[in-house]
């Protein structure tokens, strides 16, 4: 009896979870006859696939779409960030954790605190901002910006990483006659590595959400990320094509879920900030 | 050689370089627009010209005389509320599912951790494909089921448009909320909770006399960021409802949007988005005295 409940309850979760995934799934695979049809024919059975699969929307999405520049615009704002975030915020979380003393804690915690200030209130000063630097509708505008979303929270993950790496390696290497600096040149990057990695990967997936700034500060099409550029300028006019609309969304997903999956953990130890003992 | 090797050793001078970097950046593009942001909102600024004029409070007198406004400030409050009120349950109910052991158990914690991986303007438009006019699934489903014989106009009706809203942000975040839930259950120790078992407690009144209580600050935690998620969000309304129908569903983020941004007047946009202020104070200092008391106990 509890099992069943609990497998009932897993199940509920799952769908809950999942249904719109497997929607994007089902849209993104179906002809236009099997999709098109009304939701008030209740013989029809919206479901499942009633004519076969077909490849129709992932051609056109990847044929006849922007998609594909949308994709590598977004990779390069991606590797600009991450590029920008590891050179800022790793030495930053390092001299936190290491260096700053007593005072670490608390300066990490207000820059942490940097983190909860919204896109939705930035967006208007930043729109002054990038017209001012001459970057309206350029990839500069998010390369510049998203730094300011990824800068705090990476610093506080680096610092909080640091926190649970034992001391000794890096005092076994003074002692050794290492200055301060030889150890953070040459002994501390190999045991930051995971953090280094965790930055990246967090980095890597808030570019890809991010939605608020690119809208904001992108208007040309053939500028856009993913994120703006699928829900934004997929859609011409009226017209909604939507299986290869939820293409989009699936193939975009895809990694993001399976980078998620990996790291969860790590980040969940970023936002619980101690008030979990891991 | 020597003033070399001092300087390599003062860990001050190297913690301050190696900090410079992070704080000034913060500093300039985060500290000096939040501050600009507030300054905007007394201003008559445009976005067409460099001009920059004291408005005094006239930004704020007229979006507080405009009914558009107070009914986003309302939805905005519904919204956040509503959907953390959701997100708690979900969240401490998956929570609870997650922690047992059961066959699929990887498969299940993937599916459930989907949502908080995609972006939120790609969960919006499949989201507004789901509620569509004339497709909506859920209408067929419900029908089908022989659950109504009306029909629902999802985004069509300012009420129902509402709650799917609500609906799309519990859904994204409560995954979020349920990792988070589910690292506090493994730190409860488990002295106490067979300690409850010992004394004959069972499911329920462990759950909610034991572990609850315990759980708080980690619950409170998972609200705490679920409520700057939604009160700030604007793509979820901009894409499920453009705001729409009639300017009934505009939150905050959105109506400040297009205000600020579509229509090119950055002091209202700006006195818009300040009053995102309140939400994320209360939240600032709830963190603040939430980190204050768990230091106390991990140290």
């Amino acid at each position: 009896m509890k099992r069943v409940a609990l497998y009932a309850a897993a199940l509920g979760f799952v769908v809950f979870a999942g249904f719109p995934f497997y929607w994007m799934l089902i849209t993104s695979f179906k002809q236009n006859r099997d999709l098109y049809v009304g939701a008030s024919d209740t013989s029809h059975i919206p479901w499942i696939f009633n004519d076969p699969p077909t490849l129709e929307h992932v051609k056109l999405l990847f044929g006849q779409t922007d998609f594909p520049r949308w994709v590598l615009n977004t990779l390069v704002v991606v590797v600009a960030v991450v590029v920008i975030t590891v050179a800022v915020a790793v030495p930053a979380g390092y001299s936190l954790a290491r260096l700053a003393g007593r005072w670490g804690e608390r300066l990490g915690m207000g820059i942490f605190f940097t983190y909860l200030i919204p896109p939705t209130l930035l967006f208007v000063p930043f729109s002054r901002l990038v017209s001012l630097l001459g970057l309206q509708d350029s990839l500069g505008a998010l390369i510049l910006i998203y730094p300011t979303i990824t800068i705090p929270f990476c610093t506080w993950l680096v610092m909080g990483f640091l926190r649970s790496v034992p001391w000794d390696i890096e005092e076994q290497a003074m002692i050794d006659g290492y200055s301060r600096l030889a150890v953070i040149l040459k002994v501390a990057p190999r045991l930051i590595v995971p953090g280094i990695l965790t930055v990246v990967v967090f980095t890597f997936t808030l570019v890809l959400q991010e939605f608020v700034y690119a809208l904001t500060f992108i208007s040309s099409v053939d500028k856009m990320t993913v994120s703006l550029g699928v829900p934004i300028a997929l859609v011409r006019g009226d017209v909604y094509h939507w299986g290869a609309l939820m293409a989009a969304a699936l193939f975009t997903s895809i990694p993001l879920a399976i980078v998620y999956n990996a790291f969860m953990d790590r980040f969940i130890q970023g936002f619980t900030m101690g008030a979990v003992k891991g | 050689m020597k003033p070399h090797r001092t300087i390599a050793d003062r860990e001050d001078v190297l913690g301050a370089i190696m900090l410079a970097p992070s704080l000034v950046y913060v500093i300039l593009l985060v500290g000096v627009p939040f501050a600009f942001a507030i300054l905007l909102s007394f201003s008559d600024a445009t976005a067409g010209s460099l001009h920059f004029g004291w408005a005094g409070l006239r930004n704020y007198a007229a979006i507080l005389g405009d009914p558009i406004f107070l009914r986003a400030l309302r939805n905005s409050a519904i919204v956040t509320v509503g959907s953390q009120l959701l997100v708690v349950v979900l969240a401490t109910a998956a929570a609870q599912v997650l922690r047992a052991t059961f066959r699929g158990k990887r498969f299940a914690r993937f599916v459930l951790l989907l949502p908080w991986a995609v972006p939120v303007s790609l969960a919006a438009i499949a989201w507004t494909w789901i509620f569509d006019s004339t497709f909506s699934v859920i209408n067929w489903t419900l029908r089908a089921a022989g659950l109504m014989h009306g029909w629902l106009y999802w985004l069509g009706d300012p009420a129902l448009a509402l709650v799917a809203i609500i609906i799309v942000q519990a859904w994204r975040i409560f995954p979020f909320a349920t990792v988070i839930v589910l690292a506090g259950l493994s730190s409860i120790p488990q002295e106490i909770v067979e300690a409850a078992i010992v004394d004959g407690a069972g499911f329920w009144r462990r759950l909610f006399q034991v572990e609850l209580p315990l759980l708080m600050p980690v619950v409170a935690v998972a609200v705490l960021f679920g409520v700057v998620y939604t009160a700030t969000d604007l793509g979820v309304v901009y894409i499920l409802t453009g705001g729409g129908p009639a300017n009934t569903t505009h939150v905050l983020p959105t109506l400040a949007f297009q205000r600020g941004i579509l229509g090119a007047d950055l002091g209202q946009g700006a006195a818009i988005a300040v009053f995102l202020l309140p939400f994320l104070i209360v939240v600032a200092v709830a963190m603040l005295r939430l980190a204050r008391h768990t230091e106390v106990g991990a140290r």
